[in-house]
């Protein structure tokens, strides 16, 4: 399903073509020209960041809900977008910068944030109530300034960053995708090892540690997994939001609950993703950034998985 | 000591706090009063208060006319919103929920955008009235989506479908001012959430709503109560669980619906509050609720006053003032105090 939009993606536009073109050309079986340019220098970029960016957030996102077990818990709302957003803002209203400058700040901001929230929960360990508290208290101080930083840049500083804060998987670089794709290759695969453990700690913490899990530290490897893939995604496409909060949740009710885990999730980020991307690019009437749509891309569905599943989704 | 003394000593010494944060209220309006850019002394204040017309010197003006109503607006939308985030959060077990997650803050805003854009309104006096239609939408939109299906409006159904109307609104409210600058202007100070000019016709419009709420909201105690032992239980222990979640949503959209559409989305109060609350209380909604409902709007008025006087001539939105403010002090409880859970 995500391969197939992953080759659509690439086969609309104003210069149509056909699945065995884009195919043949990505994976270089034909030569032709013409062909190239379009699918290897254009196209496939932005294929290539949605379906990167999305399986991050998703990942991540399922991740944060697991371990906090909080179906509202997606690192949107526990002060990690926050921020990256505020970095990044203060530095397009303060300072003027763009392009991959913006990028290194929200990194750093949404690191920062994420250490914070550490070391404030931490109190003889992490208790998910505890953290999601802090969480809380960190989104709104960083809101908060955000909010200030808005109010006082001129307009068109605010209309730069209104942009950047909707996120667009149009705006990644060539650096930021490929990091980001290392880091999917070397982290999904971590991400799943430490499943397992995710799974005695949704029993709690004292089951767990009975079953012999060492709770904190796989709580803190998980984190530091999903910490760095948001933060990445954000870097490379802003704060996109919703993907991740909903992609956990979606894989749920299709899939039902504890199958696929952290990898249906971020496919299932990644396929809202391509889609979002799709439509924002091509059935608008001007070219939107994704963040714009993935809303209204992803808000429907949910709404309409929620009308029709019986199952209790186990979202948390 | 037995857990039983434990209660009753706390029981007893709740209502004497109640008294005490009603004091403290008091105390904090009066300073809402008096401080400002102007300084105001209580004698003045006091004679315009009493004369209750104004004598056309500045400072009976700015009482009359600015200070007081912004004081009362400040006071009943910190009461609804501290009281809607506890009766949200006690309906859908979350610590997470406020009344911004329920679709409340995007249906507005999204209503706002609509009446700028679309129908060319401008002023603030105006945007109330979309404001409080757009929010009261949505909420009763995102109930209705989330008892769709079996088991009804489930506690995580309704996070979700709040998640989902808010992420879709939200979309549809950045691509319009992502296209309109106009919009965006408006939108990005109507969004911070202030009491500053909000004034007399306002504070009338949205007063009656508020206040009828509130005096409704104060029944809900015993309900979230059971509520909070999970829906079997409560069933079990004879109550109407559906009734219960439909009455609390009618009250929280009115709540939520007129403070943001009055003073815009106001982040912290009603998320923040009722843990505050919480940590003083513990876990029984029936002491919970009165508490929030005076916490809030201390909260509220003292980030008001502060960014007033804390940045000379033009003063700081109160929304900057609780995030930047409040949410260290929060932070602080939050690592202190021995917490109960939601």
């Amino acid at each position: 399903m995500v391969a197939a939009l992953f080759v659509i993606t690439m086969m609309v536009g104003s210069f149509r073509l056909s699945a065995g073109e884009v195919i043949g050309s990505v994976l270089h079986l034909r030569d032709d020209p013409s062909v190239d340019f379009v699918v290897r220098d254009l196209r496939l970029p932005t294929a290539l960041s949605a379906l990167t960016v999305g399986l991050a957030l998703g990942a991540s996102g399922t991740i944060f809900q697991q371990l906090l077990r909080n179906p509202l818990a997606s690192p949107d709302f526990v002060g990690i977008t926050s921020g990256a957003g505020l970095a990044a803002v203060t530095g397009i209203v303060l300072f003027q910068v763009s392009g991959m400058v913006v990028s290194g700040l929200a990194l750093g901001g949404a690191i920062t944030a994420a250490l914070l929230m550490y070391v404030l929960a931490w109190r003889d360990g992490v208790s998910g109530y505890r953290f999601i508290l802090i969480g809380i208290g960190i989104a709104v101080f960083f809101d908060g300034l955000l909010g200030y930083m808005l109010t006082r840049a001129q307009l068109f500083e605010a209309r730069q960053a209104m942009h950047w804060l909707t996120g667009s998987v149009g705006q990644a670089s060539t650096g930021e995708r490929q990091l980001l794709m290392y880091a999917l290759l070397l982290l999904l695969p971590t991400a799943v090892l430490l499943q397992r453990q995710l799974r005695t700690l949704e029993l709690g913490d004292d089951t767990a540690r009975a079953l012999g899990s060492r709770t904190e530290l796989s709580r803190a490897g998980l984190l530091a997994v999903a910490v760095t893939l948001v933060a990445l995604a954000v870097s490379a496409a802003g704060p996109i939001l919703f993907v991740a909060l909903v992609a956990g949740p979606i894989a749920n009710r299709l899939l039902g609950p504890a199958t696929g885990g952290i990898v249906a999730a971020a496919l299932a980020g990644a396929a809202l993703l391509l889609t979002a991307d799709l439509v924002a690019v091509h059935l608008m009437p001007t070219a939107l950034p994704t963040g714009v749509v993935t809303g209204a891309v992803g808000a429907p569905y949910l709404l309409w998985l929620l009308a029709t599943t019986n199952r209790q989704g186990a979202g948390g | 000591m037995t857990s039983s003394t434990k209660t009753a000593r706390r029981a007893s010494a709740l209502g004497p706090g109640l008294a005490a944060l009603c004091a403290l209220l008091a105390l904090v309006a009066f300073l809402s009063v008096t401080q400002g850019s102007r300084s105001i002394g209580l004698s003045e204040v006091l004679h315009a208060l009493g004369s209750l017309d104004n004598d056309g010197s500045i400072n009976s003006t700015v009482t009359l006319e600015l200070r007081v109503p912004r004081t009362l607006l400040g006071i009943l939308v910190g009461a609804a919103l501290g009281v809607a985030g506890a009766i949200l959060q006690g309906v859908t077990r979350n610590p997470l929920a406020d009344a911004g997650i329920m679709g409340i803050n995007s249906g507005a805003a999204a209503f706002v955008v609509f009446a700028i854009t679309v129908l060319g309104v401008r002023g603030v006096g105006v945007y109330v009235w979309f404001a409080f239609v757009g929010a009261i939408g949505a909420t009763v939109l995102v109930y209705a989506i989330a008892s769709l299906g079996r088991e009804g409006a489930t506690p995580v159904k309704l996070a979700l479908a709040g998640v989902a109307v808010t992420a879709g609104l939200g979309s549809v409210t950045s691509g319009i001012v992502m296209t309109n600058v106009d919009a965006l202007n408006e939108l990005r100070f109507w969004q911070v959430g202030s009491l500053a000019g909000r004034y007399t016709p306002i504070l009338v419009g949205v007063a009656p709503f508020l206040l009828v709420a509130l005096a409704a909201s104060l029944v809900f105690g015993r309900a979230l109560n059971g509520l909070a032992l999970g829906e079997d239980v409560a069933r079990g222990l004879g109550q109407r669980v559906r009734l219960t979640r439909v009455a609390a949503f009618g009250v929280v959209a009115v709540l939520a619906g007129a403070a943001t559409a009055a003073c815009g989305p106001i982040v912290f109060v009603g998320l923040v509050v009722p843990h505050m609350a919480r940590f003083i209380c513990g876990p029984d909604y029936r002491w919970i609720l009165p508490y929030s409902m005076l916490l809030a709007p201390i909260v509220l008025l003292l980030a008001d006053v502060l960014g007033r006087l804390v940045s000379g001539p033009d003063e700081l939105q109160v929304g900057v003032v609780l995030g930047v403010l409040g949410a260290p002090t929060f932070i602080g409880l939050v690592r202190y105090a021995r917490l109960s859970e939601v």
